[in-house]
């Protein structure tokens, strides 16, 4: 480790993956609601637990995004970050918030109370005590992070990570502006759920993959940044007008149909460009860096996000499509692969690859994380099939026979259970992340003579 | 990071290295043409289920007017070539004398287009009229959008006049130039 600051990573991740822990576990029992319909109903309805299930979702990603922030700004920057205690203030307001938000949605407390109680609005449920707290740790992330930038080295990978975060947190504000008619409603509210994953987190998403790609493969950082203004146009292009696709059905204008359909469709051209970039890098590279599991999640989170974020999108995202497709497990589908190829892969890349620097492991235990990669990957990528297969049933049977909603389901069964087994392959896979980058201070497998010359040839040791 | 590159790029030319101005411009105007591009592809799309109403629609329009305006926005882009070879030449005055008749040309192609929307508001022909005028505010709508951000850009440019800058200026014009000459037949004429 270069800079002592880098240091509150370690913090960041360690909370970031017990979220992620607990959002599967959720994710596990929602997917046994969905076998068994009765299924702690009267404890834990499956709307909560949808609640916990996404929310706990966006806030250890955001988490790994700030601990990314974090381990990589000094670097770039080339010095310490501004203030190390007000980063721990920041966590420990996440934490507090967190913790906040999942008594109350799982004991339902303070129903309808303005400031205590949950809001009810899907995905921006958050009580406003909780969001107040998030722009304020928003608010001092920012300053924190701006302050080592401008004093320090200014690149194109801290320009493009700072763009984005300050756009995120901006387009948060958006979360407390709660009109009483629905259609506005659903339209101010997609400025946040939409131009977070479709926009700025995008602009993370490229800032933290170059950063990896310039670490694992050696390749000139103007190669690298070239790349990432291409990406970053090419996603600001697409994704700011593309929220037009979740305009179709909610009141607004029928253009909206076209708006949406034009540029949404362009928005799988951002994710090949990175799926093309992360390649060509390795491809171009002049390291062969040891750290093979970083490697490995970084050409899995372009690849499975091209897929999920881009594949999966367009295939609903025409108007035409989702006349038909809307609302149904297509959606779903896609919701998982995307959250999973390009977010969550992204985190668990620059985990992978700032762990054993943080915990001073050269490293280490990478078939243990490099086999959570593939059983994660893997459960991940049968869940949105069988989805798939879910999905275009139920649009066949609901939406062109016009059956009823309960009926479809209850023809989905098989599924559902199918869906169940890989989902327990994902938290299986996830535990198995966690432990390998927490736990063993060994490599489970030794280096082999040929590789154990290379590594003393040619690696750099963490220090 | 242009000097870097260009150093960089000594080791390993690009053919992206070989284009005019710069290659962020060139990202632009590829995203452009491919909206206008799907834009003009559904409405050619929708057109086949509805031949006749489009048609019938197609006859509201202000078919000499668009003519006219194909004509001022030809010859505002023949200009700004004109202002791109005089800013290689070191000519700073021609240029944005140049520039600035493109410009000028390019305000009489936004009054025109003001006077036909003028019209169809009179007509009472708006958005949700029908399919194809949907289609012909979107398309010209956007257009239009790209002639205010082009006039612009051609003003920024001519404040901030040397050749590389003038040249990536122009290249966007062009593009609203060829987007133009491409809507104008397949919304005004093609019957």
């Amino acid at each position: 480790m270069k800079y002592q600051s880098q240091k509150i990573a370690l913090a960041y991740f360690s909370v970031a993956m017990a979220l992620f822990a607990l959002q599967v576990s959720f994710g596990l029992i929602m997917g046994w609601i969905y076998v068994d319909g009765n299924f702690l109903t009267d404890i834990l309805p499956f709307n909560i637990v949808r609640m916990l299930h996404t929310n706990s979702l966006i806030v250890w990603l955001l988490l790994g995004f700030f601990g990314a922030a974090y381990y990589l700004v000094p670097e770039e920057a080339e010095r310490e970050i501004h203030s190390t205690k007000l980063a721990y203030l920041q966590l420990a307001i996440f934490v507090i918030g967190a913790l906040g938000a999942v008594l109350t949605y799982s004991f339902n407390l303070f129903e309808g109370n303005f400031l205590l109680g949950k809001e009810g609005r899907e995905f921006l449920e958050q009580p406003r005590w909780v969001k107040a707290g998030i722009v304020v740790a928003a608010l001092i992330f920012l300053y924190n992070v701006s302050m080592t930038v401008l004093k320090g080295r200014k690149t194109a990978i801290t320009n493009i990570l700072l763009l984005g975060l300050w756009g995120l947190s901006l387009l948060f504000l958006f979360a407390f502006y709660n009109p009483g008619n629905l259609a506005l409603d659903k339209q101010y509210w997609w400025y946040v759920v939409h131009l977070w994953v479709e926009g700025t987190w995008e602009l993370v998403m490229a800032a933290i993959l170059g950063y990896l790609m310039l670490k694992l493969t050696g390749v000139d950082r103007e190669v690298v940044e070239k790349w990432l203004y291409v990406i970053v146009a090419a996603a600001l292009f697409s994704g700011i007008l593309g929220t037009g696709h979740h305009y179709y059905w909610i009141g607004t204008p029928g253009y909206w149909q076209w708006i949406g359909s034009v540029f949404s469709s362009l928005e799988v051209v951002p994710f090949f460009a990175m799926m093309a970039f992360a390649f060509v890098m390795v491809w171009k590279g002049r390291r062969d860096h040891p750290n093979k599991a970083a490697l490995l999640w970084s050409l899995g989170c372009a690849t499975l996000a091209f897929f999920g974020a881009g594949v999966w999108g367009f295939l609903h995202t025409l108007h035409g499509v989702n006349y038909y497709t809307h609302g149904t497990q297509i959606t779903a589908a896609h919701g998982h692969l995307a959250f999973f190829g390009a977010y969550v892969s992204l985190n668990l890349a620059i985990i992978s690859y700032a762990m054993p620097v943080l915990k001073g492991r050269d490293p280490y235990n990478q078939v243990l994380n490099m086999a959570s990669f593939w059983l994660m990957s893997s459960g991940m990528v049968f869940m949105t099939v069988t989805l798939t297969f879910a999905g275009a049933l139920q649009t066949h049977l609901q939406r062109v026979n016009g059956e009823a909603f309960m009926e479809v389901q209850d023809q989905l069964w098989i599924f559902y259970a199918m869906r169940f087994g890989s989902g327990v392959a994902v938290v299986l896979g996830a535990i198995l992340f966690i432990y390998s980058v927490m736990v063993p201070r060994r490599e489970v497998i030794a280096a082999g003579p040929v590789e154990q010359a290379r590594i003393d040839a040619e690696h750099i040791a963490a220090e | 990071m242009t000097e870097q590159s260009q150093s960089s790029s000594a080791e390993t030319p690009s053919v992206l290295d070989e284009l005019p101005g710069d290659l962020m411009m060139w990202v632009l105007i590829i995203s452009e043409l491919l909206v206008f591009g799907a834009g003009l592809g559904a409405f050619l799309g929708v057109r086949i289920t509805d031949p006749e109403g489009f048609s019938a629609a197609q006859d509201h329009l202000f078919r000499a007017g668009a003519g006219l305006n194909t004509f001022v926005l030809v010859t505002s882009g023949f200009l700004a070539a004109l202002a791109s070879r005089a800013a290689h030449l070191g000519k700073v005055w021609r240029t944005r004398a140049m520039l600035l008749a493109a410009a000028m040309l390019g305000v009489v192609f936004l009054i025109i287009k003001g006077v036909e929307y003028a019209g169809k508001y009179a007509q009472g022909i708006g958005v949700e009229t029908h399919p194809f005028f949907t289609f012909y505010y979107l398309l010209t709508g956007f257009h239009a959008a790209h002639v205010v951000f082009g006039i612009l850009i051609l003003g920024i440019v001519g404040y901030r006049c040397a050749p590389r800058t003038v040249e990536v200026g122009v290249a966007f014009w062009h593009m609203v130039d060829l987007v133009w000459v491409l809507l104008f037949p397949v919304i005004y004429l093609l019957r």
